[in-house]
């Protein structure tokens, strides 16, 4: 049970995190991949809330995910958290405003029918 | 147009920096994903070290940063995190997924080949449709960015 609820909580912040991340970032514009770009990135962070709002919903995740991996093997707390990638997407059309064409629904649904597979 | 070109025209650049090639594409999505994988091996290793199970009390948590694997573990985590979020800069959330995943399936090898944890056959294909599912939906990548990029520099 209890580990069911450290996936859910790790899945509701990485869903959140990653959504706010990107709205943030693509409102940046491209940062440089390199020390500079690093430490120019370390700035940004600490101008934005949503960023900082991100990294608290990733830090959260993180603990989650250490408690996870000392109840199931690696092999299943990583890859369980793809469900993430199904929130994602519908996140990104009814909060980023993309349009998802049935081909990516498909591939979301086939990232579902994985995640199944991994909690048999 | 590949997945990484695609993904290049979807983001607004800033002005102030020049617009990343296809091979920088590549060699950070590389990047992401090593560091991710290698961080979580890292940080698995060192939890095999905690006799007890972790809970709601931060102190220990604590204990187990304390561990060389954990702390190098974190730290690389850390620095996947930075380079994701530059990832994110040049390229929108619907090209990052994808990226992630191909993580999620060296997960499994490296659980498979390294920690010597028993993978099942269903977990092996549940891995192989997770990763399928996900370059599927990132070949999908279009321009969706509606938000306006600002100027944002070193100085």
């Amino acid at each position: 049970m209890i580990t069911w609820l450290l996936l859910a909580i790790m899945v509701v912040t990485t869903v959140l995190g990653d959504v706010l991340q990107s709205h943030e970032m693509k409102r940046t514009g491209a940062q440089r991949a390199d020390a500079r770009g690093l430490l120019v990135l370390i700035r940004i962070i600490g101008q934005r809330a949503y960023l900082i709002l991100a990294i608290v919903c990733m830090a959260i995740s993180f603990f989650a995910f250490m408690a996870l991996l000392q109840r199931a093997p690696m092999s299943f707390a990583v890859p369980a958290s793809a469900a993430t990638v199904i929130l994602e997407t519908i996140l990104a059309k009814t909060v980023l405003r993309e349009r998802v064409s049935p081909q990516r629904w498909t591939g979301a649904f086939l990232v579902a029918i994985g995640v199944f597979l991994l909690a048999r | 147009m590949p997945a990484a070109e695609e993904a290049l025209t979807s983001v607004s650049l800033d002005a102030g920096h020049r617009k990343p090639s296809r091979t920088q594409v590549l060699l950070l999505v590389v990047a992401v994903i090593t560091l991710n994988s290698f961080g979580n091996l890292l940080l698995t290793w060192g939890l095999r070290h905690v006799p007890e199970h972790l809970g709601l009390n931060p102190a220990g948590y604590v204990e187990v940063m304390a561990n060389p694997f954990t702390a190098a573990g974190i730290a690389m985590l850390i620095l996947w995190m930075l380079t994701r979020m530059t990832l994110m800069s040049w390229a929108d959330l619907s090209f990052v997924l994808p990226v992630t995943a191909a993580g999620y399936m060296t997960a499994t090898l490296l659980g498979c080949f390294v920690l010597h944890e028993a993978v099942s056959i269903d977990r092996w294909a549940g891995s192989a449709l997770i990763l399928i599912g996900a370059v599927l939906v990132g070949l999908t990548t279009k321009k969706h960015d509606t938000s306006t990029p600002e100027r944002v520099s070193a100085s």
